[in-house]
């Protein structure tokens, strides 16, 4: 219930069992959390609202998370991107320090989400 | 004693290392080659040593055997021949002597008992020998006699010396025991009168005299001269050949006009050297018979001292090839060995990393399905907590807490594993190793306080500063105190310590006196869950990313253990980093 009513976040996950609970989880503390399991469908629902910011995977089928939020940012320049992801590996590292806020790694709890996303709200 | 010490380093020397090593199957093959390498050294050097010299000795051997023989047989002969000489002369004199009496004596004379008795006399004095003297007229009865036996009126017709000195002129008898049962020798002269009467002058020789000159030849214990007649009958006595008058057991030798060596075996088989020579105008074949073990007497121990030489150096170049051998092969040995080992160390670090590959791998699937798990969950907690219908309900939330406990703790080993994996972005700076082992050492400050362990650093204040990646350091001598920790009980002591390994490298070792690590642990150690904490805790992990943070730094780390006294773990790390890195300008 600390989060602000204004905020809107989309969540964008290729796992729906894993990014719907966590939207619901959010609602639950305040938080406005669509998602979306394709990257079609997350860039649908840019094009639709407005959202403050955008937590994605980085390993997705199709397309990448860091490709999807390059092609968010062009539509929606100050919107702020968090990265979660299952794998660790090198490359991700690397460009996902240069691209993103931060980088969550699998699995995480609810907390350290919200602190990242308060601390992007901050910025 | 300090012969025995230098012995034992001798004897250390020569003693193949690689003989025993190893009872392992993979060393087999090899171990079994030094050996077969180093009996194949030994036999060829021993070979081309040492047939070399025992040709040598055999050449001296057969030269030296052949000049002492040649040698003494010169001798012989001389020996021989001068001999034969002396005796020739003897018995001409004492013709010539009777040829003057019967030349200058009237028979007359001769035929009178006194003058004879004076002139048998006279000849006893001068040349000694004489025994009796007889004048013995053309029918052989013997008309005037002089000496020790009663001997006048006796006849001689009939005997063969009679005639033989009728025909001849002159006789000289073999050796014979006659009427009077002695040796002796008789020498008889003709003298004609008118045309074909003729009287004869006879003596009788003791063979005293003979023996004399042969007993004067000095000849050596078992060897002696002596003199046979024709038919090898012994005419002066023989200590080892036979009796006087009766056949020598030696053949007789073949007849030669000149002094003469040859080999022989006598009857008891013993090898003899015999010198012989036929004595002009007399029956006589004097006999120099010498035994060739005496002769040889010289050459034996002449023998024995080559034999000594031979013997020893024979020793002294086997022991050299032994110890150069053993050298040569122990060096390819130590060589290989420690190729080996560089082998296998390699072979393990690379096993190490394709195990945190792996490890990463795994980690990557595991963690999104924990993810999903995670925020069902979550979700579940969420809404027992909002909803007033399950907020009584104690049992269903204890369940869903354990689950969420699980998920994070999955979650952290997955991090561990991929943390042992992956390459972090290093960012190298100048870094002054004691100022960051204080820096870790002072989180763990309190735990040290509480279980009473010594901390001991030893890092000089001019040890050099190294060029790497702060956090990688912090993580990795984290990592290696808080296992020291955990190796000790209360009141361990804990020791770090700098050490110089090698030019443009530096060392850390962090030192424990706790439980130690049993050999059989020390390979696996850096693997990724192998732990001894078991029941107590840890991941297994905690070495296994030191080891791989080790190896980002272009470092190495090592371990000594000794069960019950504790142990070191050493990391080595190159002064100036020198992976690739975009950060690498950025020191200080």
């Amino acid at each position: 219930m600390q989060g602000r009513v204004k905020m809107k976040l989309l969540l964008v996950d290729d796992e729906e069992k894993f990014v719907a609970r966590l939207a619901e989880r959010l609602a639950l503390r305040g938080y406005q959390a669509d998602w979306a399991t394709t990257f079609e469908e997350a860039l649908a629902k840019v094009g639709r609202e407005t959202y403050d910011i955008a937590v994605l995977d980085i390993k997705m089928p199709t397309m990448s998370g860091i490709d999807l939020k390059k092609r968010m940012e062009q539509m929606v320049p100050e919107m702020k991107f968090i990265f979660v992801t299952g794998h660790g590996s090198e490359h991700d590292y690397d460009t996902v320090c240069k691209e993103a806020l931060c980088c969550i790694i699998k699995p995480f709890k609810i907390e350290a989400l919200i602190e990242k996303i308060e601390q992007a709200l901050t910025l | 004693m300090n012969l025995f010490k230098y012995m034992v380093s001798l004897a250390a020397h020569l003693k193949p290392r690689f003989w025993k090593a190893g009872a392992s199957e993979t060393q087999g093959q090899i171990l079994f080659n030094y050996r077969k390498f180093w009996l194949f050294s030994i036999t060829v050097r021993s070979l081309v040593s040492l047939v070399p010299i025992a040709i040598l000795f055999m050449f001296t051997y057969m030269l030296e055997n052949k000049a002492i023989k040649n040698e003494n047989h010169l001798h012989t002969v001389r020996l021989t021949s001068n001999t034969r000489r002396t005796l020739t002369y003897f018995f001409e004199e004492r013709l010539d002597a009777l040829r003057f009496i019967i030349q200058e004596e009237k028979f007359e004379t001769l035929n009178n008992p006194d003058s004879l008795s004076y002139i048998l006399r006279n000849l006893q004095r001068g040349f000694g020998g004489f025994i009796d003297l007889g004048l013995i007229n053309e029918s052989g009865l013997q008309t005037n006699y002089v000496g020790p036996f009663d001997l006048k009126q006796r006849n001689y017709r009939d005997q063969k010396w009679f005639a033989n000195c009728i025909e001849n002129g002159s006789y000289l008898s073999e050796v014979f025991l006659g009427y009077r049962k002695l040796p002796h020798i008789i020498i008889a002269l003709k003298r004609a009168v008118n045309n074909d009467s003729f009287y004869i002058l006879r003596a009788t020789l003791d063979i005293k005299k003979l023996i004399q000159i042969l007993s004067s030849l000095e000849l050596s214990e078992r060897s002696e001269a002596f003199i046979c007649n024709r038919e090898g009958r012994l005419q002066t006595p023989s200590r080892y050949y036979g009796k006087l008058l009766e056949r020598m057991d030696l053949p007789i030798p073949e007849f030669s006009r000149y002094s003469q060596v040859k080999e022989a075996v006598d009857n008891a088989g013993s090898p003899i050297l015999i010198g012989y020579a036929y004595i002009e105008n007399s029956p006589y074949i004097l006999m120099l018979v010498k035994r060739s073990e005496e002769i040889m007497k010289g050459w034996y121990s002449l023998r024995k001292e080559i034999n000594w030489i031979f013997g020893i150096s024979v020793i002294a170049t086997l022991i050299v090839v032994l110890g150069i051998s053993t050298l040569m092969v122990n060096k390819i040995f130590d060589a290989d060995q420690k190729r080996l080992r560089a082998m296998e160390r390699l072979e393990s670090s690379g096993r190490l990393i394709s195990i945190g590959r792996l490890a990463a791998g795994v980690a990557h699937e595991i963690n999104n399905p924990l993810a999903v798990i995670g925020e069902n969950a979550g979700l579940i907690d969420d809404i027992f907590k909002l909803n007033k219908e399950y907020q009584g309900d104690q049992q269903l939330k204890e369940l869903i807490a354990a689950v969420l406990e699980s998920v994070e703790r999955c979650g952290e080993i997955t991090k561990q594993l991929l943390e042992f994996a992956r390459h972090f972005e290093t960012k190298i700076e100048a870094i002054n190793l004691k100022r960051t082992i204080s820096g870790v050492l002072s989180f763990l400050r309190k735990e040290a306080l509480y279980r009473n362990i010594a901390i001991d650093i030893d890092i000089p204040e001019d040890f050099p500063v190294i060029y790497s990646d702060y956090g990688s350091l912090q993580q990795i001598f984290l990592n290696l105190i808080n296992n020291a920790f955990q190796a000790m009980d209360k009141g361990g002591r804990l020791e770090i310590f700098a050490t110089r390994p090698a030019e443009g490298y530096v060392g850390i070792s962090v030192r424990d006196n706790g439980c130690g690590i049993p050999e059989e642990d020390r390979n696996e150690i850096f693997e990724p869950f192998f732990t001894t904490k078991g029941m107590r805790g840890g991941t297994g992990l905690g070495l296994s990313i030191t080891f791989g943070l080790v190896r980002k730094l272009r470092g190495e780390i090592s371990l000594d253990s000794k069960i019950g006294e504790g142990t070191t773990f050493t990391v080595t790390l190159p002064i100036r980093y020198a992976g690739e890195s975009k950060n690498e300008a950025l020191t200080g």
